[in-house]
């Protein structure tokens, strides 16, 4: 069917020639040979392979699991963190015509048993013990699965089974294989060249947030095109570098750095461990990389605190030139004009703290970075962006194998994900859902055609499942969940993540959850952070015991008054969102916890969990009433269960007129 | 060019004692400061390749018996035979030159040193070039520093503390403190590895870390360990061998579920009236 679509679309076939990924593993073994490929951080240091040695490697292990009985169209589970071997296993099953699946390596063993069993896994490579200790725990429930592979020997030694190989040894093989017959590298060779770009070159499993995970299956000419196009879209080249970091299960390791990594030919670089990330990018300083918003966050958040420790000498300079940045750093990023003087400011505040700042982050050599996932803060966003860092936005998804759409170098905002990325096509429906039709779109999912015609529109557009809607500028805008965009009773638009995200870009604000689907306004729960909070308390003199004294005290009230005044003010500016700002709010006296089963183990709230437990909350919020008692049960970190009662403070906040910009005080019903 | 040292370079110093054989034998020894007799007529063995536990209530002697073990201390009677020799009298850095190791209740680390310069510490008993060559740093010396360095590595990789190399080691919690100094420990490249109490003041997840890398330095480095622990479920699941002290006396010995069941234990344990 995926095909048959693909042809309709006539969308542009630029890289015919090269339609899968070990094919371009041969040109760039011919024409970057002695370029670097991949770089691992072991026993403290950089260990290195070529283009020409990295073929070497994967030719070995490809002929090993020939020698292990591979056939085309087996499925290979990949389990581990970021290892040169993973990736490599990646194409070597490839090169193969069979089909990589990698899993997520912090998954527990059930999840990862379903998802085995539902790809029909023959072999699993796994990175160490305690993936195969996991994999071992279930492997007699998955019929399909005949071997293991492992990379690291670390405590396998006393593994007795025939079914567990070393990596080493299955290279060994292969390479034996060579000796005995040089022919076979050849054949091996002649295979990958005569492979066919519709294959499928990947099976990507959805996190599985929403239900059971899903295989997304992506055809191997699809997934090369959307590369290309982005790849030529950034202008990367043999010559950039990136730190592979992120989970190797997700589309988005797996396009940025394989996908992206093979067609432009540049190196990957995987951390010592993850702990090491930060030590290992300032080692490294990749030229293209990605984060999703709460990296940058921590970022900001361990910079401003080391400042407050500073003397006052440095206190002055940063506080001078992050104000000479925020002024001229975005327009000289985006090549605007911008007065001499301001110039000559911020060439010295390069030399007096973006250099070195950037320089201790890891950034200094960043050509292109990327955030997604998430909404980023405007503030959060603009201070890497003025000091000189072109991060940029993108929205995408495993379905589309990643880009639907992306900034451009130059149109660049914090509230929008961007233009449409190269051959994308992109439409809005009738309900305001965001749906797209791409180069890398998808095949379908492994074995649920109805799940497939599910997520597709019978034209062939893929359903993203997400709400938004073309800014005036033509970029793209996400407002939520399509299914959680609701109406309140005079029919405005109620989004709820749009509200609560404002909300949470102050730092006083921890978590928010909005309510109003089919009320008479919007209201709001928030927790506060008590990291910002506790220390302004402390600078303020203001004496607490506990998260629930202080999220009780008037002074924090009055403090989170203006925060949501401030976001009513932001929401009254966008006409979509203007008739849904928030009327009343209430600090809750206890954090949502992920013990307590208000958030999920990725720190996302539970709507509709904290709907059902703070009911009488929710009611107080909509009869007028100025507070409530509750008594809350509570589990605490130890597993035993209390309950903490407290009475709740309810207040009023501004309206602002959708026209004019001065509030409009509302009586309270 | 990837050279990844296979687990076998690991194995301990070699001293031609055949595992399960006697490796350090305590005979009757006594210790005592002034009038107070804090070990009295004290026998066991350890055995090459075990993990034996000295366990007992506060003030059974614990402590001294490890420091008469590793020199600190010479007992007034009774002789301690290691690895075929006797000896009575001696320092803790001849100790360390025999090739044993030890740890402390109280971390002991240089604070102000980073977590690689701690360990490198522990490798300077093996270093053969003066100090003068290590102060010039160039020629022989530089290159003895980087096979050392490679050693050090191999033992940040084994403890997984790879995140906090450069890290100095009073910044560091509690728990990757103990395990910065049986980092250190095990520079020294110990046949027999002393612990005392490597599991004091540790929450939960801390002893299980603990307890893995016990358990796979013991097997993976073939080193004998010797420990002192307060944490019976630890003892009982780590050890070959316990002996346990009462008051300085030795009151069982033998393996954990014999001395788990041994009535003057339990007494000793729950305070019976002596």
């Amino acid at each position: 069917m995926s095909a048959s679509i693909w042809r309709r679309n006539g969308l542009a076939h630029t890289a015919t020639a090269l339609d899968t990924f070990p094919k371009y593993l041969l040109r760039n073994a011919e024409q970057f040979g002695s370029r670097p490929a991949m770089r691992h951080k072991d026993y403290g240091i950089w260990q290195t392979w070529t283009w020409r040695q990295q073929l070497d490697e994967i030719r070995a292990f490809a002929l090993g699991l020939l020698e292990l009985g591979f056939e085309r169209g087996d499925k290979v589970a990949v389990v581990g963190a970021n290892r040169p071997r993973l990736y490599w296993t990646f194409t070597a099953v490839q090169s193969l015509g069979g089909i990589p699946v990698p899993v997520y390596a912090d998954a527990v063993a059930e999840e990862m048993a379903y998802v085995l069993d539902h790809a029909g896994v023959r072999f699993a490579v796994a990175q160490d013990q305690e993936q195969v200790d996991k994999l071992l725990s279930f492997a007699d429930q998955i019929p399909a699965l005949t071997d293991i592979i492992y990379d690291e020997k670390r405590g396998l030694r006393d593994y007795r089974s025939e079914a567990l190989h070393d990596f080493e040894e299955v290279q060994a093989k292969g390479r034996a294989l060579i000796e005995r017959d040089p022919s076979a590298a050849k054949n091996w060779e002649d295979g990958v060249r005569s492979a066919s770009g519709d294959d499928v070159s990947v099976m990507l499993y959805t996190s599985g947030t929403t239900g059971r995970s899903k295989g997304v299956m992506i055809r191997a000419a699809s997934a090369v095109q959307a590369a290309f196009d982005t790849v030529k879209f950034d202008n990367l080249t043999e010559r950039d570098s990136v730190l592979a970091y992120l989970p190797l299960a997700w589309v988005g390791d797996h396009y940025l750095n394989y996908a992206q990594g093979y067609v432009a030919g540049f190196c990957m670089n995987c951390p010592e461990s993850q702990q090491t990330v930060p030590q290992d990018l300032r080692e490294i300083g990749p030229t293209f990389y990605f984060a999703p918003p709460r990296v940058f966050e921590g970022l900001l958040t361990s910079v401003t605190i080391r400042m407050e420790d500073a003397g006052r000498f440095k206190k002055w300079i940063f506080r001078t030139f992050t104000e000479v940045a925020r002024k001229y750093g975005e327009a000289i990023l985006e090549k605007r004009p911008v007065p001499l003087a301001g110039r000559l400011a911020y060439a010295l505040g390069e030399i007096l703290l973006y250099g070195p700042l950037k320089n201790v982050l890891g950034l200094s050599k960043i050509r292109v970075a990327y955030t997604a996932g998430e909404a980023i803060g405007a503030d959060l966003f603009s201070f890497f962006r003025s000091l000189g860092i072109n991060l940029k936005q993108l929205y995408g998804q495993t379905e589309a194998f990643l880009y639907v759409t992306c900034q451009k170098d130059g149109e660049v905002r914090s509230d929008t994900v961007g233009l449409p990325a190269p051959n994308v096509d992109i439409r809005i429906s009738e309900g305001g859902e965001v749906q797209f039709r791409s180069p890398g779109m998808f095949v379908g999912y492994y074995k649920e055609p109805e799940k497939t015609a599910e997520a597709m529109t019978p034209d062939g557009y893929v359903k993203t499942g997400d709400a938004g809607f073309f800014d005036t500028d033509g970029q793209l805008k996400i407002i939520d969940r399509a299914k959680d965009v609701g109406k309140l009773c005079d029919g405005s638009l109620f989004a709820p993540k749009y509200i609560e995200n404002t909300l949470k870009f102050f730092p006083n604000i921890k978590e928010a959850v909005a309510f109003g689907d089919g009320r008479d306004f919007a209201a709001v729960f928030i927790n506060i952070d008590l990291t910002a909070v506790g220390n302004w308390a402390e600078r303020n003199n203001i004496a607490y015991a506990s998260y629930q004294e202080l999220a009780g005290h008037p002074r924090v009230y009055e403090m989170i008054a203006r925060n949501v005044d401030e976001t009513n003010r932001r929401l009254s500016q966008e006409p979509a969102m203007a008739g849904a700002q928030i009327r009343r709010f209430l600090i809750l006296h206890k954090e949502l916890d992920a013990d307590d089963g208000e958030l999920t183990r990725t720190q996302k709230v539970r709507r509709s969990f904290i709907a059902e437990r703070y009911g009488e909350l929710i009611e107080a919020l909509y009869d007028g009433s100025s507070e409530k008692f509750v008594s809350t049960e509570v589990t605490f970190e130890d597993g035993r269960k209390g309950r903490i009662s407290a009475t709740v403070k309810i207040a009023e906040a501004n309206i602002y007129g959708s026209a004019h910009a001065s509030p409009v005080r509302e009586a309270a019903e | 060019m990837n050279p990844r040292p296979s687990p076998a370079q690991f194995a301990g110093a070699d001293d031609g004692i055949a595992k399960g054989d006697v490796l350090l034998k305590v005979d009757n020894v006594s210790l005592s400061f002034g009038g107070v007799k804090a070990i009295t007529d004290i026998s066991f063995d350890i055995r090459k390749g075990e993990i034996r536990a000295i366990i007992g209530p506060n003030g059974a002697g614990k402590t001294s018996m490890l420091n008469v073990i590793n020199g600190f201390y010479t007992p007034q009677v009774g002789t301690i035979t290691f690895r075929g020799e006797e000896r009575r009298a001696m320092k803790p850095h001849h100790a360390v030159r025999q090739g044993i190791a030890r740890t402390f209740q109280n971390v002991a680390l240089f604070q102000g040193m980073t977590t690689l310069e701690n360990i490198m510490a522990g490798r300077s008993v093996l270093m053969k070039r003066n100090i003068f060559w290590q102060m010039l740093w160039h020629g022989p010396a530089l290159k003895e520093e980087i096979e050392h360095r490679e050693k050090v590595e191999e033992i940040i990789d084994f403890l997984e503390i790879e995140h906090i190399r450069r890290t100095p080691v009073g910044k560091l919690p509690y728990g990757l403190q103990k395990r910065v100094e049986l980092g250190r420990a095990l520079a020294m490249e110990p046949s027999l590895l002393l612990l005392d109490e490597p599991m004091a003041g540790m929450n939960l997840e801390e002893k299980e870390d603990m307890s893995r890398f016990i358990i796979d330095v013991n097997q993976q480095r073939g080193t004998t360990i010797a420990l002192i622990e307060h944490d019976m479920g630890v003892v009982m699941d780590l050890s070959d061998r316990v002996v346990v002290l009462d008051y300085g006396k030795k009151i069982a010995d033998g393996e954990p579920d014999v001395v788990k069941n041994d009535q003057a234990v339990i007494d000793a344990y729950l305070g019976v009236a002596h």
